[in-house]
């Protein structure tokens, strides 16, 4: 006798603020995708389709940052209905590009922080979906890389950890044969401490890595900053640099406070 | 007649197969449509807030998160700005990099919303994997051609989303003759793929609708309208580029978070595909006019239901044209021209999947930006989308509620609309509107 099939594990996405380009990458899996929806039953997609299951999930992806009180309930009821949840992109990890309104309310948060209603102060800051719930992994990028993302959904299925390396975008132009752009010709790169996963794509088309995967393991951003100084970089330009996609993660925005006027 | 029959809403809480979050909500009473919202609360992300005070350059990149659909869209649109306030113009084998890579974005989003999102609406499927079931060989030729657009962005932007080697004035790699040569033959099948493509949708049910819209598209002298333009209209708008805000008018209106765009004195416009193609029939290659031919449409197409026609003629076109560029391609001396900033106002329209999509910086001396303007396609769109479901419901309204409601999501979905680019500017705090009961 054939034992019953299994049932199909079931795959959510979901989408917070953001610019949907991660979930996109879902549908750039042209060659993936329908192999896919065979492994997993795609049970809330908005983007991809109007069926829609309530749940649980086996495997939620994220996208997308906290901004609003409503947001900030509506992750929590999602983590309750998810056996793994995965954040997706900086959006998701860091705060996302709109995590930037972060640092312009600082200054006089403390003496409007009491005139307003608590959920107008949620509404200033954007943040990464694990300042909410727990969080089972973390894929990085603004955006995502399509193959890291094939890996977690391929280690998910199986039931074994990501294999998502932790190393800089040094080692990866190193293994590309990039030749290093800030060593050989002096222009300003992140690289050294940012996160890898694109296959180091600014260096491979001469340009300095502008931290999109945000920090590395342990990044030593002080140091970098020094290097960055020598070759002719501001305060003002290294403040800038580290507040782009991922400016509210911890230590890309404490070395922008650093630099700060 | 019972209160049931006075009174009836269709709503959709939350939009499927659009980019971002809407909502929908018709209310009928009387017999009568009495209102008619797409309701856009995705959240806002104050790009033009944080845009102030970053350096020119960075613009490119910045505004390409505004929408993971269309980031070339936004790259070229700030691009160009730039270039006008620094009196900078870049022309020959850069500038045709540059429509080469936004014919790779045509195809990845059109491709993209004809199979994926719009036709299995046509089909009578909830989404492109249901209508794989049945239609697999489509469904995978739909893929392959929306692969074939991602390999040219790749090839060029370094990857689909968010591409790195957009840079204002260039590039910051160009390609070899040789690497620029090898993305020909995936093309030439994906124009064969695009000539089939327009004779599968060809074919669908379409349901009797016109609407006489006022169309805004880009018409350049010699080309169908990518990059650049003067601004022209179905109603004898003709105006350059900079003058875009003096003739349309922006306004918030409670149940959206996007702005609705509207011509001063006149009121909704048409953006898109339909409207590039009524304004520019006789721009397009002799193939893309022999496939429009062959399927029917007539030099202007005012059923928005057919705008997947119109979206699958574009995607041969963009074959096409991308071919022809690669063709004559010969590397230029410098991957960028030099762009040194200037206190200006810049102004650039390009035209997105979905539309003209409009950027003003005002920069200073050193380059820091002081002040920045961004108008997207679906925000124009907005009211054109509510003046069809108010019509199209009307003549509908024996229809079951279940399959009224698809129609109008449908009707929705043939604007291609991009909530996530609709949203990004406002300054406003979120007010979140809950959809009302029935």
């Amino acid at each position: 006798m054939a034992r019953t099939q299994r049932r199909k594990p079931r795959l959510a996405v979901w989408k917070f603020a953001s610019c949907d380009g991660c979930q996109l990458t879902v549908l750039n899996l042209e060659d993936e995708l329908l192999a896919l929806a065979g492994e997993v039953e795609i049970a809330h997609f908005l983007e991809a389709s109007r069926a829609t299951a309530r749940g649980p999930y086996d495997l939620s992806l994220v996208e997308g940052s906290i901004t609003t009180a409503h947001d900030a309930e509506r992750i929590r009821q999602i983590r309750e209905r998810s056996r793994f949840l995965v954040t997706i992109g900086a959006c998701a990890t860091a705060g996302g590009i709109q995590a930037l309104r972060n640092f312009k309310d600082v200054k006089d948060f403390i003496s409007i922080v009491y005139a307003r209603p608590e959920y107008i102060a949620t509404l200033d800051r954007s943040t990464p979906i694990a300042d909410h719930v727990q969080v089972d992994f973390e894929l990085r990028g603004c955006p995502i890389d399509r193959g890291q993302l094939l890996e977690v959904l391929t280690a998910f299925l199986h039931g074994r950890r990501p294999n998502i390396p932790a190393h800089s975008v040094c080692v990866e132009c190193k293994r590309r044969g990039v030749v290093c752009v800030m060593v050989a010709r002096g222009v300003p790169c992140l690289g050294p401490v940012t996160h890898a996963g694109c296959g180091a794509l600014c260096p491979a088309h001469d340009r300095g890595c502008y931290g999109c995967f945000g920090p590395m393991e342990t990044p030593n951003t002080a140091s970098l900053s020094a290097w960055w100084r020598k070759l002719g970089v501001t305060d003002d330009g290294l403040v800038r640099a580290f507040r782009t996609f991922n400016a509210n993660a911890p230590e890309f925005r404490k070395e922008s406070e650093r630099h700060e006027p | 007649m019972s209160p049931e029959r006075r009174t009836r809403t269709i709503k959709v809480d939350a939009l499927a197969r659009v980019e971002g979050e809407g909502a929908m909500l018709v209310r009928i009473a009387g017999g009568r449509v009495s209102e008619v919202q797409l309701r856009i609360y995705e959240p806002p992300r104050f790009f033009e807030a944080f845009l102030r005070g970053r350096h020119f350059t960075e613009a490119v990149d910045i505004t390409s998160r505004i929408c993971g659909i269309c980031p070339i869209a936004y790259q070229m649109s700030a691009a160009n700005a730039m270039e006008d306030a620094c009196g900078v113009r870049v022309d020959g084998a850069l500038r045709d990099l540059r429509r080469i890579i936004y014919c790779g974005e045509w195809i990845e989003s059109h491709a993209l919303h004809v199979y994926l999102l719009h036709a299995p609406d046509f089909l009578g499927y909830e989404s492109a994997v249901h209508l794989a079931r049945d239609h697999g060989s489509i469904v995978r030729r739909g893929l392959q051609l929306k692969k074939a657009g991602n390999g040219l962005m790749a090839l060029l932007g370094g990857r689909e989303v968010h591409p790195i080697n957009v840079r204002v004035g260039g590039f910051y790699r160009v390609p070899t003759t040789g690497e620029l040569r090898a993305a020909a033959e995936p093309l030439k099948w994906a124009r064969d793929a695009a000539m089939e493509t327009v004779r599968w949708v060809a074919r669908f049910p379409f349901p009797d609708f016109e609407q006489d819209y006022e169309m805004v598209a880009l018409r350049h002298p010699s080309e169908y309208p990518i990059t650049e333009g003067r601004l022209v209209s179905t109603r004898g708008l003709d105006i350059a580029v900079r003058e875009f805000t003096d003739h349309v008018v922006e306004e918030h209106v409670p149940h959206s978070n996007a702005l609705h765009a509207a011509i001063r004195g006149r009121g909704a416009y048409l953006v898109g595909p339909m409207a590039r193609y009524a304004l520019n029939f006789d721009r397009l290659s002799p193939l893309a006019q022999e496939a429009a031919r062959e399927a029917g449409l007539g030099p202007v197409c005012r059923n928005p239901f057919r705008s997947i026609v119109v979206r699958a003629v574009e995607l041969v076109y963009a074959c096409d044209e991308a071919l022809r560029l690669i063709e004559r391609y010969e590397p230029p001396d410098r991957p960028a021209v030099e762009v040194p900033p200037r206190a200006a106002t810049g102004h650039g329209c390009t035209e997105a999947p979905r539309g003209i999509l409009y950027h003003r910086y005002t920069i200073d001396a050193s380059g820091s930006i002081l002040d920045a303007k961004i108008v997207p396609p679906t925000s124009q769109n907005q009211r054109a989308i509510e003046e069809d479901l108010a019509r199209f419901v009307q003549d509908r309204l024996d229809l079951p509620t279940d399959a009224l409601t698809w129609q109008c999501e449908q009707a929705i979905r043939n604007y291609d609309p991009c909530i996530s680019c609709a949203t990004h500017f406002l300054t406003l705090e979120v007010e979140r509107l809950e959809v009302e009961q029935a």
